[in-house]
């Protein structure tokens, strides 16, 4: 589903990503570590097309598409979703209409005609149950005011709405307290599939207690230096970062 | 014939053909402050960024008064809005009433030429307000309005009457027989304890190049209730000068909104004189301009008693060559005391040729107040833009509803339902969005 071969990228003319390879197949949820400043939150930004980094080598391909020539809109369209690390307020938008509008220019892409409000609202009401959304929230313009708890579940809600194939959770769970947690993960399983794939990217262990990964990958300076079962994980929680660290000062794979 | 030459022409027509009319004197008195004054070139301070002398540099018609108007009911109603068939109507055309047009629907309205009012009944209302505005305004085009004053109406509604439809005033300039420099003029008064919900509209039929000098003049009674729309759509070329002018003479209460969507050269006029205590204003702006428009939006808020509100907030999106100016006076008077009078101009550009000149100005004399200002001038979110687009929303659609999402706080201003059904309508087509 995803191949991402020697990717990389970087910002303002510094090199943050130096030879990403990881590849995901349909189903998998993988999760991705690594200390603070490891490039994580750069790999994510380079999959959804934020236009402020540089891809300067490497290739990505994404069901059969060559994932890097895409929009960020047309990335969407094919199936990929970032659920933001800080979702943006838009005073004045509503959620409602920038879900619809988000769903229908899907549909487009793929030559179907648009829902109208009946058919949309009801498709609405059907997520919401899913991810046990309140209407409430989805009345107010888009994230404004919301608690960080709030914006995350709403990053979800879209998620559930847009059905991607692959859905990258950038560090969702960051400033959540654990129910909040547990409402987020509990939304993903219930949208996790044979069809589709989540690549989780987390600095804590806590989030995939209950989003429980296929694979852990430890990115470090630019690298993922090791990769291992769900273990690795735990290992990690248990001895910090700095083993990774000391065994890869250069961030050289082993 | 130059303008100029025009003008004087008309005056002296006008002078002659109406010698015992009680409006020559004001008239005549206009018309030497024109002269001294002229049309204001960007040496003056008023209109530095609105360039409007080259505008004027070219030959105009002026309808003579009592022309009968040169479209009847069946073509005016293919321009009219759609809908509102309960609301009351007051046309100009060409500057000029149109009785035949207009219709009054609601009870405690009443619509009459000036000249009738001046010399009956409403005589020394007439005498006592018609012209304040040009204590605010102190340049050729405002005094060119009296000298020409030819057509004008006096609207009253009447004591403790709740208009229960709104007055919809339409100021067409009919180009189709040549260039019109066109003047609508009409003072309102609000007796007290009245409601009046009233929406104003700009049309130009056929060849663009007219010269529309409009100015409305509205006192506001004790305890009466305004609530003003000014919505202009017009497509490229129109030029527009619109003055409304609000005098608060009792303790009351104004909404306004100026909507202007246009593309021509548009510059408005907003005084809003608190002359009693207790009085409140919310005054709201929102100008679209791409292509070559220019929209300029001159607004003065004179505190002159103690204990009065004002809010203003005017947002602008301008793309294109597209030229803003705003420009918003406070001024608290000495006995003003307890004024609260806030003011915030918001800007977005979204074309490096497009600007926007900006300038609140704050003159308090007045010790214990409050009031603040700001403004802003930036460019669309990058961060938002890719939020949206990160969810399959393309970059154009993305753009669209940011900026309707800029604008939202405006057009909820608008109360009246079928009207802002209408500019939601209008909104969505030149931003090429479709909401729920």
């Amino acid at each position: 589903m995803l191949t991402i071969q020697d990717l990389h990228a970087g910002i303002e003319g510094k090199q943050i990503l130096k030879g990403i390879n990881l590849t995901i197949q349909p189903g998998e949820v993988h999760a991705i570590m690594g200390p603070n400043g490891s490039g994580k939150s750069t790999l994510a930004s380079v999959l959804a097309g934020r236009e402020d980094y540089e891809v300067t080598g490497g290739s990505v391909r994404f069901l059969g598409k060559d994932l890097l020539e895409l929009s960020p809109e047309d990335r969407a369209r094919e199936g990929l979703f970032l659920a933001f690390q800080y979702p943006v307020e838009i005073p004045g938008l509503s959620t409602t209409n920038f879900i619809k509008t988000a769903v229908n220019e899907k549909r487009k892409y793929f030559g179907q005609a648009p829902l109208d409000a009946v058919a949309f609202l009801r498709l609405m009401k059907e997520k919401m149950a899913l991810v046990n959304i309140d209407q409430s929230l989805l009345s107010r313009p888009l994230n404004e005011g919301f608690s960080g708890g709030e914006k995350k579940r709403n990053e979800i809600f879209q998620m559930a709405m847009l059905e991607p194939r692959l859905a990258i959770l950038d560090e969702t769970d960051s400033g959540l307290d654990i129910d909040a947690i547990r409402i987020v993960a509990n939304g993903v399983n219930k949208l996790r599939s044979q069809d589709n794939a989540v690549l989780l990217v987390t600095h804590y262990q806590r989030l995939l207690d209950y989003i429980v990964p296929d694979f852990v990958h430890v990115l470090y300076n630019g690298r993922i230096v090791k990769s291992g079962p769900k273990e690795l994980a735990l290992e990690l929680e248990e001895r910090g970062y700095d083993f990774i660290k000391s065994e890869f000062p250069a961030g050289q794979p082993a | 014939m130059d303008t100029l030459a025009t003008i004087q022409k008309q005056f002296d027509l006008l002078q002659q053909a109406q010698p015992v009319s009680s409006l020559h004197a004001i008239r005549e008195q206009a018309y030497q402050a024109f002269t001294q004054m002229g049309i204001p070139t960007s040496r003056h301070e008023e209109w530095k960024y609105t360039r409007i002398s080259g505008v004027l540099n070219r030959e105009y018609h002026v309808a003579p008064a009592g022309m009968t108007a040169s479209l009847d009911l069946a073509s005016f109603r293919q321009h009219a809005l759609p809908g509102f068939e309960e609301a009351s109507r007051l046309v100009f055309v060409n500057g000029l009433y149109a009785p035949e047009l207009s219709v009054i629907r609601s009870q405690g309205l009443s619509i009459q030429p000036l000249e009738d009012a001046a010399a009956g009944a409403q005589k020394d209302l007439v005498a006592r307000h018609l012209g304040h505005s040009r204590h605010y305004l102190q340049d050729g085009i405002n005094a060119l309005s009296t000298a020409l004053l030819q057509g004008a109406v006096f609207v009253q509604v009447g004591k403790g009457c709740q208009l229960d439809h709104p007055l919809h005033v339409y100021h067409i300039t009919d180009n189709r027989a040549g260039a019109v420099l066109a003047q609508p003029r009409s003072l309102f008064y609000v007796a007290e304890r009245s409601y009046l919900r009233v929406m104003e509209h700009f049309i130009t039929l056929g060849e663009p190049g007219s010269f529309t000098n409009q100015v409305l003049e509205m006192v506001v009674c004790e305890g009466a209730r305004v609530e003003h729309y000014k919505i202009q759509l017009e497509g490229p070329s129109s030029n527009l000068v619109s003055t409304t002018h609000f005098h608060q003479t009792g303790k009351s209460f104004v909404h306004t909104v100026t909507l202007t969507l246009g593309e021509g050269l548009v510059r408005n006029n907003l005084n809003l004189v608190m002359d009693a205590e207790g009085c409140e204003a919310h005054l709201y702006g929102l100008y679209f301009q791409r292509g070559e428009g220019h929209v300029d939006n001159h607004t003065v808020v004179d505190n002159a008693r103690p204990n009065c509100f004002s809010n203003e907030l005017y947002k602008g999106v301008l793309d294109g060559h597209a030229t803003g100016v705003f420009n918003g006076k406070i001024f608290v008077r000495q006995d003003a005391q307890k004024t609260n009078a806030y003011q915030s101009n918001k800007n977005i550009l979204l074309s490096e040729t497009a600007s926007v000149n900006t300038k609140p100005q704050l003159e308090i004399f007045a010790d214990d107040v409050k009031c603040s200002h700001g403004c802003t001038v930036g460019r669309l979110d990058e961060e938002g833009l890719f939020y949206l687009r990160s969810r399959g929303i393309s970059q154009e659609t993305a753009k669209s509803l940011l900026l309707h999402a800029f604008a939202v706080d405006i057009l909820e201003q608008v109360q009246d339902a079928d009207l802002r059904a209408f500019i939601d309508q209008k909104i969505e087509e030149r931003l090429e969005i479709e909401l729920i």
